[in-house]
């Protein structure tokens, strides 16, 4: 197994530019997802799917913030390119009946579309609504990771893109400790604000293989608060289910005993035809 | 009416989204296809373990219509769940692997199996009649009655593996209701597997029939208001719009059949108003619960204020 393969990306130096859009969109050659935008936004894809594996949210805030050197206050707004997590516990993988969803040499969560028979499972498992089944294709696509790239040894393509090193790529360990360093220097200077997202390996999903520097509450950015891994609780689920199994049984055979001695039910006495 | 998008405004919910947009994808499984699967599988496996203690008290007019009614659910659910794939033909893939971490590959196995067995027990007990009686007949009937016995295992697990199949995801109102949704869904079964017995079955051999449909239309509903009481701000979209009307009507459909199948006994207006009542019913809870799973995704506050809460109590 190489190294886990991560992405970092530092939604403070975002310029929302989408280039990571286009080259993702390029080099796997997805479909276009419209050209409708979101409330008043520059946003055109809206939210992940299976044709938009690279999503560039723009969030315009009226609260004000402070300029150096100016009493006044501008607007601010928030730009930050979303991605599949790459999670360490993935509920996309887990729940895959197929086997189409595996986990790479570089960690990563990749679904094999020759396997893919589009029951569409992993769709509502996903805790941050990324992976989706494209219409007319049937089958499940989301971020590879560039898998075919890394292969190749090459960086992904949204990476290679970025002008201003938003999205970074590397060996996780090496990008959790540069992010540290990133969120201590610009809390030091006065971005108390900035704090890091899906980090951690003690989250709901055992850490993201993708995380993110973020300057707002998650849910600001569409991302969920405090996300957990539902197969996390699939030994209680079936525990439940067991116990309501052996319940319908039991129910069955009370109401055929008690059934069976009723006076007028001569049809349970033997020799009924065969 | 609130029904669809963000129906909690974000003021009164006291929470922050982006442009109100979804924070999961809402699950892709189509009308009538998923509904009527829940439905027919919960039927077939509660008339699996019908046939078995039929078969067992030696009623065995009701042994045959339970048989059928157990085949003919399990094949066309599974008809059915095929053609809601995105890719039909690949259907087979479901048995490429087993994985106990995917409740759809264990139901895979288990519908599979289901199938597989109540098709042989109910083929049996046609054809055994047709053969003359010093034929092959004995072993055949002694084939399907192994066939028989082994769905009394496989039927309850059919009926009530959906449940966690439907819990197992991010979707907050089915994810958060794993503990009653498989006694929902037994309760359900019971109900629509009791209902179609009640139906096929000369009244004078029904009474387990009634029996069976009169105590899962009582489990129904106790489960459903269990679920509801406990899921809280959660449960919601099981109360509104239109889920919350489907699961209405299914409320007042099982507690009324489920009364009228206790008292029918022989009589056939009552029999036939109190079967039609619980697959009703029955059909009603599978499309409310698929719908309000549909409704809890589709609107963020479900998925953004119960984590926010855990991470206020936790800090
Ligand atoms: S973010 Fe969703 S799609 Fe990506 S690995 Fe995690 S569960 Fe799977
Ligand atoms: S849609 Fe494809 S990738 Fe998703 S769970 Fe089903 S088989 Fe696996």
């Amino acid at each position: 197994m190489a190294e886990r393969m991560g992405f970092f990306t530092d939604t403070s130096v975002c310029i929302g530019c989408k280039a990571c859009e286009v080259a993702c969109k390029e080099w796997n050659q997805l479909p276009d997802d419209g050209f409708v935008f979101e409330a008043t936004s520059y946003d055109n894809t809206g939210m992940l799917g299976a044709s938009t594996w690279r999503h560039v949210a723009f969030i315009e805030q009226s609260r004000p913030v402070r300029v150096e050197g100016d009493e006044g206050s501008v607007d601010r707004w928030l730009m930050s390119s979303d991605v599949c997590k790459h999670c360490t516990h993935a509920a996309c993988l887990d729940v895959c009946p197929t086997g189409a969803l595996f986990r790479t040499e570089f960690d990563t969560v990749v679904v094999q579309s020759d396997i893919c028979n589009g029951c569409g499972y992993c769709v509502p498992a996903c805790p941050y609504g990324v992976i989706d089944r494209r219409e007319g294709d049937g089958r499940a696509w989301k971020c590879t990771m560039c898998y075919d790239r890394q292969l190749g040894g090459l960086e992904p393509a949204c990476a290679k893109a970025c002008p201003t090193d938003s999205i970074q790529f590397g060996p996780l360990d090496e990008l959790r400790e540069r992010a540290e360093e990133r969120v201590a220097r610009l809390r030091a200077d006065g971005h108390e604000e900035a704090r890091l997202y899906g980090e951690s390996p003690s989250d709901g999903v055992g850490g993201a293989g993708a995380f993110f520097l973020l300057l707002d509450e998650p849910e600001v950015y569409g991302l969920p608060p405090d996300p957990v891994v539902t197969t996390r609780d699939l030994p209680a689920m079936w525990r439940w289910a067991g116990a309501a199994a052996l319940s319908m049984a039991g129910a069955v055979a009370l109401a055929f005993l008690r059934g069976g001695a009723l006076p007028n039910h001569q049809a349970s006495v033997r020799g009924g035809t065969r | 009416m609130r029904t669809e998008g963000a129906a909690v405004p974000e003021a009164e919910a006291g929470f922050r989204s982006y442009y109100g947009k979804p924070v999961i994808k809402p699950p892709v499984w189509h009308e009538p296809h998923m509904p009527t699967y829940l439905y027919l599988g919960g039927m077939s496996g509660v008339s699996s373990s019908m046939a078995v203690m039929a078969r067992l008290t030696g009623n065995h007019r009701l042994a045959r219509t339970a048989r059928l009614a157990a085949a003919a659910g399990a094949a066309v659910g599974a008809a059915l769940l095929a053609a809601e794939l995105g890719r039909p033909e690949r259907f087979l893939n479901m048995l490429r692997v087993f994985k106990p971490t995917s409740p759809m590959s264990v139901g895979s196995w288990i519908l599979a199996a289901q199938s597989g067995l109540s098709a042989a027990a109910a083929s049996a007990d046609l054809t055994g009649g047709l053969l003359p009686a010093a034929g092959g007949a004995p072993l055949l009937a002694a084939a399907g009655d192994a066939a028989l016995l082994a769905t009394g295992l496989t039927g309850p697990l059919t009926a009530t593996y959906t449940a966690v199949l439907v819990a197992d995801t991010a979707v907050p109102a089915w994810h958060e209701a794993y503990r009653e949704l498989p006694f929902l869904f037994a309760g359900s079964a019971m109900a629509a597997a009791g209902a179609v017995a009640m139906l096929a079955t000369p009244r004078a051999q029904a009474a387990p029939a009634r029996a069976v449909a009169a105590l899962g239309a009582a489990v129904e509903t106790a489960a459903g208001t269990v679920m509801e009481r406990r899921l809280g701000m959660v449960g919601r979209p099981y109360r509104e719009g239109r889920a919350g009307r489907l699961m209405g009507t299914a409320r007042m459909l099982t507690a009324g059949g489920g009364l009228l199948a206790a008292v029918a006994g022989r009589s056939r207006v009552l029999t036939a108003l109190s079967g039609l009542a619980l697959t009703a019913g029955s059909l009603c809870t599978r499309f409310g619960v698929l719908e309000a799973g549909r409704a809890s995704a589709a609107d963020p506050a479900y998925t953004i204020v119960p984590q926010r809460e855990r991470l206020s109590a936790a800090s």
